[in-house]
């Protein structure tokens, strides 16, 4: 009896989750997207996904495991109970007009949730697509671990390049990948460790040399990366560039030191301004000087505003200082585009013509030439944030960020090293904003809100707090994919503001989470 | 505030103080210029000051949102402008469909009661259902990660409503309420030179009696004794038999009808609805908890109507411009820092300084 309230009660959550991603149109949006071309569209696969996600659900629940019949039963019901609720969704659509509240609740809504076939004999498609999928979540739930992580790293496979082709994957290629990467990653699970020992072994005897190969090779994949993808993926990997400099900018504040810092954007837009004023011939102060002269003037003067910023907030405890931060973000906004300081920035039409920067008779202009200077941006405050880190600077910093009042009676000058933080942090924003003055020409204070702060933030989280990897694989995952996916442009924000708040539940590490943060758990374990 | 080791100079300090007071000595050279060219006469500052009043009174109710949660969880509810922007939401359908009815017309004071009810009723349980969903299983959590996540769900709710309800601007309807002859929320009379919009009165009154109701129920009944006590020590309440879970709930759920209510009252004069509109009074009103010091409730009504005043007649009297509304609040919320962590009226923070 508590197996099917079980069941049902998953079957009410997931149905309610379902209905909700369907009102705020996102079913709709991901019709025309096709992942095996004429079987599967997105839109299929996510209801699919939903029935299957109520059928595993109830069955992870379930206290005995007894009964394959019946938990399969359980699973379908489940799915099944799920996907009614998007059929009542879709008959109430249908029989009244919802559109002057509900924007998304649309004819187009009903066709989708009906899977084209209509009222009523969708409602039978769509059921029946929820006792599959339900019935296949429980299966899933009693199938080996290995086959389940094997498999769904084929399916996740099928499921990236299906959506990277635009046209879906031929049914014939997209069985014949999903077997291939399957049993790929069966044999490296198999296999894997044994390679890899002999790897490593050789590695222990040719250290030097071994080392030397793979930088070769990773330096010679990021060198000739541009020559390869065209000029649209490599403005998009110049953008994830940006991104995750200055990311690894953020990282130092709110990683490191723990200050949760939420007007980064104003150091960023401090760097695009300066190098505007310096560089423009059309700015207001008609300098007009080279980048090279402009970027070290835009570092100097972010780590100054974030060392002024920082004095009178750094003694606030850390949520006033997020707040503090985020109005001191807006008054930056609000300054570069008021009438006031219109003669000098130039107000709500900016500062135009910026010119890229010159290297002895070559300009940079297209986006393959900003992928250099973005990359040594990159590799620059890498390495400044690797020596930091691993310095008595860095260790003050994970003290503060542990404990201020212990940090400060093992003799630590709290403010020194906070505004510390705080400036080198901004510094790399300054960089940021100075590269992207310079790569887009123009700087409007429409660039600068607050959502790019929270980008930033969200991207450092999602990759791993801390943790140099995680911000760049975050900035590919929530800068990169994005960018790509255009019909998810419209679901970027909601998403991100999903992903903290389930990021903060489930996973508040982060995706690749830094070293130190997962010695200290294990430390706290040990403990315990 | 933190008590620190005294150097010979304490150069931090220096500095702070010298900011602080370069932005006190601006702002009294601005006055007195202002007051000495005499270019705005009284009814200006006499229409502002009611302004300041009705604005003020909406960011103390939403102000209490915050300090009631800050007063028992120690944590920032990033996301209760959100709340705020979710019943004024609602409530347009309500009062759009009055009315297209006509009912509105027809019967203003009931309609416009329903309205507000069904504002503050979505704005809580929006606030239940984030408390539940989002906070409660972050409450052993380091600071950081329910700051975090309430950020997260600020923006999740500004992009669902946006999702849900459509990018277009919302406008409330106009509402006209007459009693004695006098339209006492649609009406402009002019009195001797002045604009005087009876309304400002109407949200101003609306706001303190909220606020006395308020203060009455933590006060008087059980439920609010309930609430002190888990704001002094939650261990020691739960022992006493309170039942800590129930009691935030009902925390959040004050200040998310507080929040409703200001909502409604707020659009019935500045008219448009956006799923962005919970930014700015969410971060003033945070500015104004700060202002009269954070968990203590009758400085966050203090607070509130200082900001409200500040805000409007501060542009005027300093000869800045009006675009600069904005940043008054934030100077305000920095030199509040500066000169006085706890607020004016808080003792609370420096004593729990967690």
């Amino acid at each position: 009896m508590s197996d099917l309230r079980q069941s049902l009660r998953t079957a009410t959550i997931v149905g309610s989750v379902m209905v909700f991603v369907a009102l705020i149109g996102a079913l709709t949006a991901f019709a025309d997207e096709p992942i095996v071309s004429g079987v599967l569209t997105l839109t299929q696969l996510i209801l699919l996904l939903g029935a299957f996600a109520a059928g595993y659900r109830t069955e992870s629940g379930r206290r005995g495991r007894e009964g394959a019949i019946l938990s399969m039963g359980l699973g379908a019901l489940s799915g099944a109970a799920a996907m009614a609720f998007l059929g009542v969704l879709a008959v109430i659509v249908d029989l009244v007009n919802l559109r002057s509240v509900l924007v998304n609740a649309t004819p187009a809504l009903v066709e989708v949730l009906t899977l084209d076939r209509g009222l009523p004999a969708g409602l039978g498609v769509l059921l029946a697509v929820g006792v599959v999928g339900g019935a296949l979540g429980a299966v899933w739930n009693r199938i080996p671990g290995w086959f389940r992580r094997e498999l769904s790293l084929g399916g996740a496979a099928v499921l990236l390049i299906g959506i990277l082709r635009g046209k879906g994957l031929d049914p014939w290629a997209a069985a014949g990948l999903l077997a291939a990467i399957t049993l790929g990653a069966y044999a490296y699970s198999s296999y894997g460790s044994s390679i890899l020992d002999g790897y490593r072994r050789f590695e222990r005897g040719n250290e030097s040399m071994t080392r030397l190969v793979l930088w070769t090779v990773v330096a010679a994949v990021l060198l000739l990366l541009p020559q390869v993808l065209g000029v649209y993926a490599t403005s998009v990997v110049d953008l994830v560039g940006l991104y995750a400099l200055m990311g690894l900018g953020l990282n130092i504040v709110v990683g490191y030191a723990g200050l949760l810092d939420l007007g980064y954007v104003a150091f960023f837009t401090i760097g695009a301004y300066v190098t505007g004023l310096l560089t423009s011939p059309a700015a207001s102060t008609h300098l007009g000087l080279s980048f090279w002269v402009a970027w070290p003037v835009a570092l100097a003067a972010a780590a100054t505003a974030g060392a002024l910023l920082g004095i009178p907030v750094l003694r606030m405890r850390g949520d006033y200082l997020a707040i503090v931060t985020l109005g001191f973000g807006e008054i930056i906004r609000i300054l570069v585009m008021s009438d006031a300081l219109k003669g000098i920035l130039g107000g709500a039409q900016g500062i135009i013509e910026i010119p890229g920067p010159v290297l002895g008779g070559f300009t940079f202009i297209k986006p393959q030439h900003f992928y250099y200077l973005i990359l040594l941006g990159c590799l620059a405050v890498v390495v400044v944030s690797r020596r930091v880190s691993d310095s008595r600077i860095g260790r003050a910093w994970v003290a503060i960020r542990e404990d201020e009042d212990v940090a400060e009676a093992t003799g630590i000058n709290l403010v020194r090293y906070k505004l510390l933080a705080f400036s080198l942090g901004a510094s790399f924003s300054g960089i940021g904003g100075a590269i992207f003055a310079s790569w887009v020409h123009a700087v409007f204070p429409n660039s600068f809100t607050l959502l790019v702060s929270i980008n930033i933030l969200s991207l450092i989280i999602v990759g791993g707090i801390g943790s140099i990897p995680g911000v760049i694989l975050g900035a590919f995952v929530l800068v990169g994919l994005p960018e790509i996916l255009r019909e998810f442009a419209d679901f970027r924000m909601i998403t991100f503001g999903a992903l903290l708040v389930v990021m903060m539940l489930a996973r508040p590490e982060g995706l690749w989470p830094a070293k130190q943060r997962r010695r200290e758990l294990s430390a706290d374990t040990l403990e315990a | 505030m933190r008590r620190r080791a005294a150097g010979p100079i304490d150069f931090t300090k220096l500095v702070v103080s010298g900011i602080g007071v370069a932005m006190l000595v601006f702002v009294a050279w601005r006055i007195v210029l202002t007051a000495s060219e005499g270019t705005y006469g009284w009814p200006t500052y006499a229409s502002q000051i009611v302004f300041g009043l009705a604005q003020g009174g909406i960011y103390a109710l939403i102000a209490l949102g915050y300090t009631l949660v800050y007063g028992i969880l120690f944590m920032i509810n990033f996301a209760h402008g959100e709340i705020f922007m979710g019943g004024t939401y609602i409530g347009f359908f309500v009062i759009e469909a009055f009315a297209e009815s006509g009912f509105l017309q027809t019967h203003p004071l009931p309609a416009l009661l329903i309205t507000a009810l069904t504002a503050m009723l979505s704005s809580v349980v929006l606030a239940i259902g984030l408390e539940r969903i989002a906070y409660r299983p972050l409450r052993k959590a380091p600071r950081l990660v329910p700051l975090i996540t309430a950020i997260g769900a600020s923006l999740f709710l500004q992009y669902a409503f946006r999702g849900l309800f459509g990018t277009g601007v919302k406008v409330y309807p106009d509402t006209h309420l007459y009693i004695a002859g006098i339209d006492l929320l649609g009406g402009r009379y002019d009195l001797g030179g002045v604009t005087v919009r009876p309304i400002y009165f109407v949200v101003f009154l609306l706001a303190v009696a909220l606020m006395l109701a308020l203060w009455l129920f933590v006060q008087k009944t059980k439920m609010g004794k309930a609430m002190r006590a888990v704001a002094e020590d939650k261990d020691t309440a739960a022992l006493m038999g309170i039942n800590v879970d129930r009691v935030i709930v009902m925390t959040f759920a004050l200040g998310a009808a507080l929040a409703g209510a200001a909502g409604v009252m707020y659009a019935l004069y500045n008219k448009q609805v956006t799923h962005t509109m919970g930014f700015f009074p969410g971060i003033k009103a945070f500015t104004a908890a700060v202002l009269g010091g954070i968990g203590n409730i009758p400085g966050a009504m203090l607070g509130g109507f200082f900001l409200g005043l500040a805000e409007s007649t501060f542009p005027t009297l300093l000869g800045l411009d009006a675009q600069l509304k904005d940043v008054i609040a934030f100077s305000l919320l920095v030199l509040v820092l500066i000169f006085r962590p706890t607020g004016i009226l808080g003792e609370v923070l420096s004593r729990r300084k967690a």
